[in-house]
């Protein structure tokens, strides 16, 4: 058997190595639950039942899959240029905490004004985050896989902070049972994001803004100059900068964006579900990290990501609702780290062919015989 | 004298560096080999949870369960890291994203957390602990009583482990054959070494040594087990392998340094310094951010690089 490389990529490949991946994560995870004496086909039964059977069950996926559409187009508009940016995790969470600042200094003003300030917010903090790797990284060449993933330690810490150990802006002090278990102060209602209802299915305003994001995001790279830039940069820095782009500037843009877009999945948090800073239920989450099964799964193409966003958000929204003593708890991470390892082995796939040949037998070339 | 302040935390920063230092020995080793294992993180979580799980479960004197479960929980890094080497190696996956994967795969919400669900290993203490070894006339000498010989066999066991690993990369012929596998597979492949197994094997070992971390951990320093007990100290490992320039001796210096800021904040705590804990507890991840930065200027890399070959696939019939 040979391995070798693919001259052209059928186009086919690309959806169907997904979902092989899938299928063969799903026996490698049966496989993990028959080891541990739990009955395998049972327990997807009871996850596909609770991810994506019913009305209800649907809303509640969308509601799970928000959050991680955004962290999942963040990392793929940042991976695509090869620019890891593992800080989707803190940059949420900087979005969370200043689109809640803003929503909390708005109170009074008109709805659509505190939203679209939220918006605006959310993604400036998300953005500034960004930044400080991506500056890093510009200009210092320090590597933003760990600058970035440090940072979502320090955010987490300082959301901690400002809600369990300090009198901050954010926190609510009134009331005896906020004394007892702090919390966040409750947004007013006019920071309530909107939501519409498609026959009985519940679509919150921030999971539409995602798909407008993705569409933003995939017109910027096939249709744009931009786009085009930052991929060749991404594929060879060298030949980007003898062509005469900006990569310094390339690197902070992307990073900033992507930023960006995760900082406004940390202000649809606010705005759609939590209507609070709610550090517990954002760091039970683990949107960041997920994000990045979500971007890999969809071979970084924006469009797709918000499906695979709704695939594993089903996986996740299971995962909460099942949640007890005879549903192992951990096995959500289990199958999406099993998904990311065989999507990342059908790369193989996609890049390489198998060509099976019988091995010949080294029959010496009469023409090399020499004379004995 | 060995209650105050710069004691104590220099103390504690041996003793919380520790898992720091098998975790970055154990990358060094894999990186130096040309393979980049950024599931440090998840391999320390699953040798933690499997360390844990044989104290609670198993009988027999001290030492022996002890020592028993510091090979467990090699055993499972290992084969955690035995995913990665597969993909990355054999498969030639990208080794950034791989390692993500394997960290989310084992991390705190995935493998380790449903082993320590399954096996029930929440709320109690561990029952067997590494404690003090050396004894107590020694360890109340003023300063270095505390700081070098209050230590519990794990400290001292990284310290032979820092020693065998400098030698052996720079003193043996199968060390010098994986620093020439890390540079140049090419070269080391025309050689005649065999470049794959090199990687799997150290890569491996990579894994068992982040096991072995884990275990520090579960064992000695928390003693009990909770989810994520880790807490980000397998990306610090990682830094740490990059800001000592690829060299085990500076692994320790850098391990110190860190856990001396992991344990501020607790030793500041118990002298009364409570205001916001957790803003002492961004230290370390500040830190390592700027000691990144700093080494990352150009002069320091053009004399103390990275393997060469780091990140990279070798494919014979691509060079």
């Amino acid at each position: 058997m040979r391995i070798e490389r693919r001259l052209r990529q059928p186009w086919w490949l690309a959806v169907v190595v997904p979902v092989v991946s899938i299928g063969a994560a799903l026996l490698l995870a049966a496989f993990v639950l028959l080891l541990t004496g739990h009955p395998p086909l049972h327990s997807f039964r009871r996850l596909f039942d609770a991810a994506f059977l019913g009305i209800g069950a649907l809303s509640e996926t969308v509601v799970s899959s928000t959050p991680l559409a955004f962290t999942g187009l963040a990392a793929a508009v940042a991976f695509r240029m090869n620019l890891f940016n593992i800080g989707g995790e803190g940059q949420l969470y900087a979005g969370a905490i200043t689109g809640a600042t803003v929503a909390l200094l708005l109170a009074g003003a008109p709805s659509p004004l505190v939203i679209a300030g939220m918006v605006v917010a959310g993604a400036a903090g998300g953005a500034v985050l960004a930044a400080i790797p991506g500056i890093l990284r510009a200009f210092f060449s320090t590597n933003e896989i760990i600058t970035s993933l440090m940072l979502n330690y320090v955010v987490a810490l300082v959301l901690e902070y400002l809600i369990f150990d300090s009198h901050s802006y954010l926190r609510d002090t009134t009331g005896f049972q906020a004394k007892v278990f702090p919390q966040g102060k409750t947004l007013p209602d006019e920071a309530t994001w909107s939501s519409w209802t498609v026959h009985g299915l519940v679509l919150p305003l921030g999971f539409l803004v995602a798909i407008g994001v993705a569409v933003f995001a995939w017109v910027l790279y096939a249709r744009t100059r931009f786009g085009f830039e930052v991929q060749v940069i991404g594929d060879s820095p060298r030949a980007g900068r003898y062509a005469g782009m900006r990569t310094r500037r390339k690197i902070i843009a992307v990073m900033c964006l992507s930023g960006a877009i995760a900082g406004l999945g940390g202000a649809s948090q606010d705005g759609d579900f939590r209507h609070q800073l709610d550090p517990r239920g954002l760091r039970q989450a683990n949107y960041g990290y997920t994000g990045i099964v979500v971007a890999a799964l969809a071979r970084y193409n924006p469009l797709a990501v918000v499906l695979v966003a709704v695939l594993l958000g089903g996986l996740q929204n299971a995962g909460y609702t099942l949640q007890g003593a005879d549903f192992p708890s951990g096995l959500v991470g289990v199958m999406q780290g099993l998904i990311l390892f065989c999507a990342l082995g059908g790369e193989l796939f996609v890049r390489y062919r198998l060509r099976l040949e019988r091995r010949q037998r080294q029959d010496p070339e009469p023409a090399l015989k020499t004379a004995p | 004298m060995n209650n105050s302040l710069l004691v104590v935390v220099l103390a504690s920063g041996v003793t919380y560096g520790t898992p720091l230092l098998y975790a970055a020995l154990g990358e060094l080793l894999a990186e130096r080999s040309g393979v980049l294992n950024l599931g440090v993180e998840g391999m320390m979580l699953v040798g933690a949870v499997m360390g844990f799980w044989t104290v609670q479960r198993m009988g027999g004197a001290n030492a022996v369960v002890l020592v028993a479960a510091v090979g467990v929980a090699a055993l499972a890094g290992a084969a955690m890291a035995a995913i990665h080497a597969f993909l990355v190696i054999t498969l030639r996956a990208n080794q950034i994203v791989s390692g993500l994967a394997l960290t989310i795969f084992a991390g705190a919400v995935g493998l380790s957390s449903y082993l320590a669900n399954d096996l029930q290993l929440a709320g109690s203490p561990a029952k067997h602990q590494f404690q003090e070894i050396l004894p107590k006339s020694l360890q109340d000498l003023p300063v270095a009583g505390r700081i070098v010989f209050g230590q519990s066999l794990l400290v001292y066991c990284s310290w032979v482990c820092v020693v065998l690993v400098a030698l052996y990369l720079t003193r043996t012929r199968v060390g010098l054959n994986v620093r020439a596998v890390g540079e140049s597979p090419a070269a080391a492949d025309a050689m005649g070494i065999n470049v794959a197994a090199y990687r799997y094997a150290h890569t491996l070992i990579g894994g068992a040594f982040a096991g072995i971390a884990g275990a520090t951990i579960s064992l000695s320093i928390t003693a009990q087990w909770v989810d994520g007990i880790t807490r980000g100290s397998g990306w610090i490992a990682i830094a740490l392998v990059i800001f000592a320039f690829w060299r085990p001796t500076l692994c320790l210096v850098g391990a110190y340094f860190f856990g001396a800021f992991s344990a501020l904040p607790y030793a500041l705590q118990s002298h009364g310094v409570t205001q916001a804990p957790e803003l002492f507890q961004t230290l370390p991840y500040v830190m390592a951010i700027l000691a990144l930065v700093l080494v990352s200027s150009r002069a320091a890399r053009l004399r103390f690089g990275a393997p060469a070959a780091l990140g990279l696939p070798y494919v014979r019939e691509e060079r």
